[in-house]
């Protein structure tokens, strides 16, 4: 396959801009190479950037992209960009890549984007209402997820309670002791509705992976677990703006790519990790990923599907509320859907061959799904 | 309807892109933007419409009416803020979503009732006016 550049343009003026902040600067840039190309936002599918994060490209151009790449090491980052997009396009990940710089490096104006100055939109339009990262932010959409739905206190609780009963089963896990509905709501008060086993463990921890092609898998010595599908988003870079508190749409559209490629329905699937910073996060992931119609999570977890023994075994290492949480917990959920694959898991899933693997980052910002299998396909 | 503060809330740093919505608290309006090519309303502020790329936008004044569409009351310290606080994201009559905090009225689940109708009003922190909601149609 040959991928070609259709689009480039510069911003309008170069020079001195104080009229614009860095992220406008992307964006004027953006439109120019749209119009270059004669094309609109939404015709894009793929976004690389570096300077800013991709996640506040897209949301500010309108863009909902199913492939993003923020890698950032410096001002050949857009050669990478460019190298990673015909790699993407040629995988079938994107069709249409935007890749942007901008750069207010004379007018200082607006710098530190994706949340580090000021100037940012989450400083402007977050910042001052007291927002406190993840415990405040991640957790705003529950009230109205539970007005629209009728889920319970109880209900969400129970979601802690079942991932308790799994990580009773693993030597490795931070907490191990059995808790029940009342234990969860008589702990202390984070923030309305969320009370403190409700929310990720804070700990230290680390892991890594490997991979190398299918044909040579077999050559080392632990059992292959190969990849057989994969997905990806962004949204927003901020809570407030997501188009629905009850939904996230990189959920969706990250977890519909991963399942469909990896050619597989529902009923495949024999294991299941969603990332769990907080107790909503897998009532989220079973509908964003359509294992559950919408509004009917709570009350799946709620019958035991998702505990040992159950129908759909998941986040069996515990998850974040209760094995390991060290800030960003992506990394031990794909360790588990390996154990899994590979037969070695603590609470080990009997013959299961399919993992599907839901991760969240930036809260709501950004996921990647990754559907693993141990058999050769 | 404007309230003075001296709390040190973070403070925002307005860009050129963002100047017309500060300077619209300043003057006690809530300013939006709507795209002239295909009518979007949207938040927050840029020259650009994230529905369609045209640049074609104006700003306008809303209405400053909303409802309250979701909530966490944050239990844990902040600098800015007594006791437990509610963190809120107010759906504005015209559309857009905007986090914000609710004042005058106590910060309780059975004092926040989801849906109940907000109307926006202004803190200022020397030249920065913050919008706050307040329950509709409650003293000032």
């Amino acid at each position: 396959m040959t991928v070609a550049i259709v689009g480039a343009a510069e911003t309008t003026e170069l020079g001195r801009i104080p009229g614009m902040s860095q992220i406008q600067l992307h964006a004027d840039a953006a439109l120019n190479t749209l119009a270059d190309a004669g094309l609109k936002a939404k015709d894009i599918d793929g976004v690389a950037t570096a300077g800013e994060s991709p996640v506040g490209i897209a949301h500010y151009l309108g863009i909902a992209p199913r492939w993003v790449d923020g890698s950032s090491v410096g001002g050949c980052s857009f050669m990478l960009h460019v190298r990673h997009a015909v790699a993407a396009i040629e995988a079938g990940y994107a069709e249409t890549v935007l890749v942007t710089h901008g750069e207010s490096g004379r007018s200082g104006i607006g710098r530190g984007g994706g949340g580090g100055g000021r100037g940012s939109l989450s400083a402007q339009f977050e910042g001052p209402y007291g927002s406190m990262g993840p415990t405040t932010m991640f957790t705003i959409g529950v009230l109205r997820y539970m007005k629209r739905y009728g889920m319970s206190h109880e209900q969400l609780a129970m979601v802690a309670v079942v991932q308790r009963e799994w990580a009773g089963m693993n030597p490795r896990a931070s907490y191990r002791d059995p808790i029940t509905v009342d234990d969860v709501l008589n702990s202390r008060m984070i923030a309305y509705p969320f009370h403190l086993l409700e929310c990720c463990l804070v700990t230290d921890g680390g892991g890594a992976l490997i991979l190398t092609k299918a044909e040579r898998a077999r050559d080392f010595p632990a059992k292959p677990v190969y990849i057989l599908g994969s997905g990806e988003s962004v949204e927003t870079p901020m809570v407030s703006q997501m188009k629905d508190l009850t939904s996230s749409q990189a959920f969706r559209i990250a977890g519909g790519d991963a399942m469909r490629s990896a050619g597989i329905g529902h009923a495949d699937v024999d294991h299941l990790m969603v990332y769990d910073a907080f107790a909503h996060l897998p009532i989220w992931g079973l509908e964003d990923l359509g294992f559950c119609a919408r509004g009917e999570a709570a009350a799946f977890i709620e019958d035991g599907n998702t505990r040992p023994g159950g129908t759909l075994p998941l986040n069996t290492n515990g998850g974040g509320l209760s094995y390991m949480h060290s800030g960003m917990y992506g990394m031990y959920a794909l360790q588990e859907s390996v154990r899994q694959m590979r037969g070695t898991a603590p609470a080990q899933v009997p013959g299961a061959k399919v993992s599907v693997c839901l991760g969240v980052g930036g809260m709501f910002a950004a996921s990647g799904c990754i559907v693993m299998t141990n058999q050769m396909p | 309807m404007a309230e003075t503060s001296t709390r040190p809330r973070p403070l925002p740093q307005p860009t050129p892109e963002t100047q017309h919505f500060w300077d619209g608290t300043k003057a006690g309006e809530l300013r939006l933007q709507r795209c002239n090519d295909c009518g979007h309303v949207y938040f927050p502020p840029r020259p650009l419409c994230p529905a369609c790329s045209s640049k074609n936008v104006e700003v306008f004044a809303a209405s400053g009416k909303g409802k309250l569409a979701s909530y966490v009351i944050n239990h844990r310290p902040h600098p800015s803020f007594d006791g437990p606080y509610a963190i809120a994201v107010v759906e504005l009559d015209e559309g857009p979503t905007m986090l914000s905090n609710i004042v005058d009225c106590e910060q309780t689940p059975e004092a926040l009732v989801l849906d109940m109708p907000l109307s926006v009003t202004f803190e200022y922190h020397g030249d920065i006016a913050i919008p706050l909601f307040r329950p509709a149609g409650s003293a000032s």
